[in-house]
């Protein structure tokens, strides 16, 4: 019965017409599924297949606003749908459903084109904001943490649920003008129909423009902060693990000497520490 | 039977399901519930704005936890990580019994996240029933399971689905929330007397009962949960009560969903049939579950 569910449906949102070993699936289903007058076998194991990819391809819909925007909608189930044939529900919760298609957008362009960079970036974007929504918190940083070790020691960890992203495109700017739909209930109804379009015009697909954004959670509420490319240089090094004054050197490399950058880093770190960015770096596994 | 072992004998009144369109309203307005039921899967969270949330309800009102995912049919072996983040929930909530569909839905670590009808097996019933065990000794709270809709049967079934669900909970000794819409959509689809479930089941074991609206297409009926409660089931309700005695009654109502009020007045409806329970004692059910009067519902003040 899997094997029927897990395989994507018709364009007439009917099951294949033909099994994997060349039968018809129609006989496949009166193997194992009683008939009733009004319904065959395959006809009642189609309500279940329709059920099961009306309620994946509803999920990914609500999930991904932004590249369903770009793509439009034919065009998104397309993508939706293949990704799923790929990469089926590997966990209890639905929230995780759409975990893999960022890469998967970028293991196969062919379904953005022209526009992959930009969904490319979009997807990794989207699925930042499902992590910052509801992703684990750590204590922060305190300031006896920052005293206890030197520059040249300290290493920090950003919080789990925020994501830096270092974009080709200012995603965040084309996202504020679409409208994003509240969260999607999970629930043991059946679903009677595929998503339809709830969004409204599009907005106009943005330039490129390197756009580095992180999105973070702040008092349970979903933010995204434009950096500075130096900025995001350097959180990126310290999320990687090293020290502060390592991480500021590899950020600074290539910086305008010109610039004050010992007192604009200092700005830096107290508004981050303000937000709560930082805490400590697990130390399981290093020495 | 209202408070018995199954809902670990609390006896709560007429609850309905915690819903994002409402949290706004019920914060605000902090209406007079008796208890909300919440999707445990929404709450297995990390942190952030859903867990807030469920932590100011859980300041003014009762919540009971009902599962989707756990799949006490599924071949799978319980995810250990699934079951950490719900005993996690259960220590939260402080949940006096804990609900999830008699059902499978996932299989070798794929999920469908639907409800799929089991076949009616001896073999099956074991293997439920032995992972209904393991999973409420993990998370020590009461479980009761929930008979779902369906709109397959199988050929390899040696029993009709009461008497499997009959077989399960006596074997798991676990509860039972008995779905009367379920009952009412699995009847219709498949051609069964919807009463001749009711008389056939533990009534003891009834922990709690859900209500929910459905809808009609040509050939089959789908529990969509996006109506009002249609008189069939209401009177199907009616018989329950009577057969089971005041039990924790639940109103589903996850799509199309309407103001807060509505849902509330449509599920407190219930109450003009938990008040009339000349219920009989366990055991001594009415055996010609038509001969109930038919009673339409009617509005109740909220």
């Amino acid at each position: 019965m899997s094997e029927a569910l897990f395989r994507p449906l018709t364009a007439r949102d009917s099951l294949q017409p033909a099994w994997n070993d060349g039968r018809s699936t129609a006989s496949v289903a009166a193997d194992f599924v009683k008939p009733t007058r009004g319904l065959s076998s395959v006809q009642r194991l189609e309500i279940y297949a329709r059920s099961y990819w009306f309620r994946v391809l509803d999920c990914l819909y609500d999930d991904y606003p932004g590249v369903r925007a770009i793509l439009g909608r034919r065009r998104f189930m397309k993508l939706a749908t293949a990704f799923l044939a790929q990469f089926p529900s590997a966990s209890f919760s639905l929230r995780n459903l759409g975990s893999r298609l960022p890469r998967f957008i970028q293991d196969h362009p062919a379904f953005s084109t022209p526009h992959s960079a930009l969904v490319a970036d979009m997807a990794r974007f989207e699925w930042a904001q499902v992590v910052a929504f509801d992703g684990p918190s750590l204590p922060t940083l305190t300031q006896d943490d920052v005293l206890d070790a030197g520059p040249t020691r300290l290493r920090v960890a950003l919080q789990p649920h925020i994501t830096l992203l270092d974009c080709a495109y200012p995603v965040d700017e084309f996202v504020l003008a679409l409208k994003k739909t509240a969260l999607r209930t999970e629930a043991s109804n059946a679903l009677t129909a595929m998503p339809t379009s709830r969004a409204s015009a599009r907005p106009r697909l943005p330039r490129p423009s390197r756009t580095c954004v992180v999105v973070h959670r702040q008092a349970n509420n979903l933010y995204f902060k434009r950096l500075d490319p130096e900025a995001c240089s350097l959180l990126t090094a310290l999320r990687d693990g090293r020290t502060l004054s390592a991480a500021c050197a590899a950020a600074l490399r290539h910086a305008d000497p010109a610039i004050d950058w010992a007192s604009r880093v200092q700005d830096w770190f107290r508004v981050w520490q303000s937000l709560g960015w930082f805490c400590r770096r697990s130390t399981r596994g290093r020495t | 039977m209202p408070a018995n072992p199954f809902n670990n004998h609390t006896d709560y009144g007429i609850g309905i399901g915690l819903r994002v369109p409402h949290y706004r309203h019920i914060l605000e307005k902090k209406p007079v519930v008796d208890w909300f039921e919440i999707i445990s899967e929404n709450f297995m969270v990390d942190a952030g704005r859903p867990l807030e949330v469920l932590d100011r309800i859980l300041e003014q009102y009762r919540v009971v936890q009902h599962g989707v995912s756990m799949y006490f049919g599924s071949a799978d072996k319980p995810n250990r990580e699934h079951l950490k983040r719900l005993k996690t929930l259960v220590k939260r909530t402080n949940t006096p019994w804990l609900s999830d569909h008699l059902c499978w839905g996932s299989v070798d670590g794929r999920y469908t996240h639907d409800l799929l009808p089991m076949p009616y097996t001896f073999a099956v019933a074991r293997h439920t029933a032995a992972k209904i065990r393991e999973i409420r000794d993990f998370v020590e709270v009461p479980i009761c399971v929930e008979n779902v809709s369906s709109y397959a049967e199988f050929h390899q079934s040696e029993m009709t689905e009461w008497e499997f669900l009959s077989e399960v909970v006596e074997m798991a000794d676990c509860g039972i929330l008995l779905d009367v819409n379920n009952i009412y959509v699995s009847s219709k689809n498949h051609g069964f007397d919807p009463y001749a479930y009711l008389n056939n089941v533990p009534h003891h074991r009834v922990g709690q009962l859900h209500i929910a609206g459905h809808t009609k297409f040509k050939k089959y009926i789908l529990d969509t949960h996006d109506h009002p409660v249609l008189d069939p089931v209401w009177q199907l309700y009616a018989h329950a009560i009577r057969q089971c005695g005041h039990t924790a009654t639940l109103l589903e109502w996850d799509d199309r969903i309407p103001s807060f009020d509505e849902v509330h007045h449509e599920a407190l409806k219930a109450t003009q049939f938990l008040g009339d329970q000349t219920a009989r004692p366990v055991g001594t059910a009415d055996p010609i579950g038509k001969a109930d009067p038919i009673r339409k519902a009617q509005p109740v003040a909220a």
